[in-house]
């Protein structure tokens, strides 16, 4: 272990925990479901108003964004939990923030990059104008990694209790809140026609300071959790 | 003899009884100031040229909004300190600060939408201030649950902590709220403290209320404190001598 540098001890642990991704490919698929699910749940309980499923749209497709990354934040650490490769990370030479950053990276390549490729989707059927699409593929690709790195956090300090999950939640979804309301609005002003430049600015900035804060206060959390 | 008396507060037993010793005078200088901070800001203040007598909610609004704040930055450092040096005493400030800190921020929520009624028209807005105060009682109530949920204590108490910490980004969002978004909630009235836009008669008992907020946060985190001190150290020897005692 310690004659492994860092990057490939970082891209080993990408590299399998893409593959267990694969290797349970019916799984992968439920996040992206659930997201599309959630969304056509809002126009059947609103009615079949064109323009108020256009006004709500853009929150309604972020607040699902929400919830599908909130359901699947549980699986992050658990697998690796309950067999005991976490301790090892622990144990390991190399930093555990940056091995915390590769599971987040593989969780968000899993979980949160499917919301962005069916997006356009959902915004067609929202009756999101297509001159907006753009801004909201852009808010989900800045602000989906943000809500695997927030998350992480949650997940860390509650991998080791029993029933995490709902606990998990209420800790998690008041910090999700800023990038919920950066994004929509930035969608918003994309349908008016205004630049969003300031907005998606934000959602940039939360993205860099997660990146940067968020392993680490996970690494802290995981040997909380495991002590 | 100032660092000698830190390190003897991080003693559970000597915390204890010096805490017992505090409450008292806690008390009684908050329930004076209560007294006092409440008769002038409720008969002697004059009325609000705007908004008539029911401004005077601000007394104890202002005051609980602030403290809401003041308790999670407490809350914050000491996780921070206990995070760091692994101090018992600050891990059972951070957890018995949790309850006070989520029942002053209802307070103000309540206390304020009261207010918003008569003077806004309705009981709630969707406003960056009142939306950003209701998600600081959201993450009390996270801090809460988390430490209920975890058996072991110290385990607890330094997850809290962690969360404490992710969640202190909320406080500055919350204080510049106001200055930042222009929103229904009227601006900070007193920001600078050589010019504040109130008059000194209704601003004194206003003062005068947050310090007596401030006395019974001292106070009660106290007595929560010596609940959990005596909670943590049951199977040492002085509770039990303690407690034996106290049954004779």
């Amino acid at each position: 272990m310690s004659t492994l540098s860092l990057t490939s001890a970082f891209s080993l642990l990408l590299k399998r925990d893409l593959v267990l991704a694969y290797r349970r490919r019916a799984e992968l698929v439920n996040p992206m479901l659930f997201f599309v699910l959630v969304t056509a749940m809002f126009p059947l309980g609103i009615g079949n108003d064109a323009k108020l499923i256009e006004a709500v749209g853009p929150g309604v497709i972020w607040v699902a964004a929400l919830l599908a990354a909130l359901l699947s934040l549980d699986s992050m650490f658990r697998s690796d939990y309950d067999d005991g490769s976490l301790e090892q990370f622990m144990l390991s030479a190399h930093p555990v923030s940056i091995l915390v950053l590769a599971k987040i990276l593989a969780h968000w390549l899993v979980t949160g990059l499917p919301l962005f490729i069916v997006a356009p989707l959902l915004a067609v059927l929202l009756n999101i104008p297509a001159s907006a699409i753009p801004t909201l593929m852009l808010t989900l690709i800045l602000g989906t990694p943000v809500l695997s790195l927030i998350g992480s956090v949650g997940v860390a300090l509650t991998v080791g209790l029993r029933r995490g999950g709902v606990i998990l939640s209420i800790l998690v979804l008041p910090l999700y809140v800023p990038v919920l309301i950066f994004a929509t609005d930035a969608v918003k002003t994309a349908i008016v026609g205004i630049p969003t430049t300031a907005q998606l600015s934000i959602l940039s900035a939360m993205l860099v300071g997660s990146l940067v804060l968020a392993p680490m206060a996970t690494a802290a959390s995981l040997r909380i959790s495991l002590s | 003899m100032i660092i000698r008396f830190f390190h003897q507060m991080g003693s559970p037993r000597y915390f204890y009884s010096v805490a017992g010793k505090m409450i008292p005078w806690f008390m009684t200088s908050f329930l004076i100031t209560l007294l006092v901070g409440l008769y002038y800001g409720l008969f002697v203040a004059p009325a609000d040229y705007q908004q008539g007598e029911s401004y005077r909610i601000m007394y104890i609004h202002v005051p609980a909004a602030w403290m809401s704040m003041f308790i999670y930055v407490v809350m914050a450092v000491s996780g921070l300190i206990s995070l760091v040096w692994r101090i018992k005493m600050t891990e059972v400030v951070v957890i018995s600060s949790a309850t006070v800190g989520a029942s002053f921020t209802f307070l103000a929520l309540a206390t304020g939408s009261l207010w918003g009624k008569p003077m806004w028209g309705t009981w709630w807005v969707w406003d960056a201030r009142l939306t950003a105060e209701l998600l600081l009682l959201f993450l009390y109530l996270g801090i809460i649950a988390l430490h209920s949920a975890i058996e072991d204590k110290r385990v607890a108490a330094r997850a809290v902590s962690i969360l404490a910490l992710v969640g202190v980004v909320n406080i500055p969002i919350i204080h510049y709220s106001v200055e930042w978004w222009n929103t229904l909630h009227q601006p900070a009235s007193i920001t600078k403290f050589d010019k504040p836009s109130m008059d000194m008669s209704m601003l004194v008992p206003l003062l005068v209320m947050a310090i007596s907020f401030k006395l019974y946060y001292g106070a009660v985190v106290l007595m929560r404190a010596r609940a959990e001190i005596v909670e943590r150290e049951r199977n040492t020897r002085w509770v039990q001598e303690m407690v034996e005692r106290e049954v004779k």
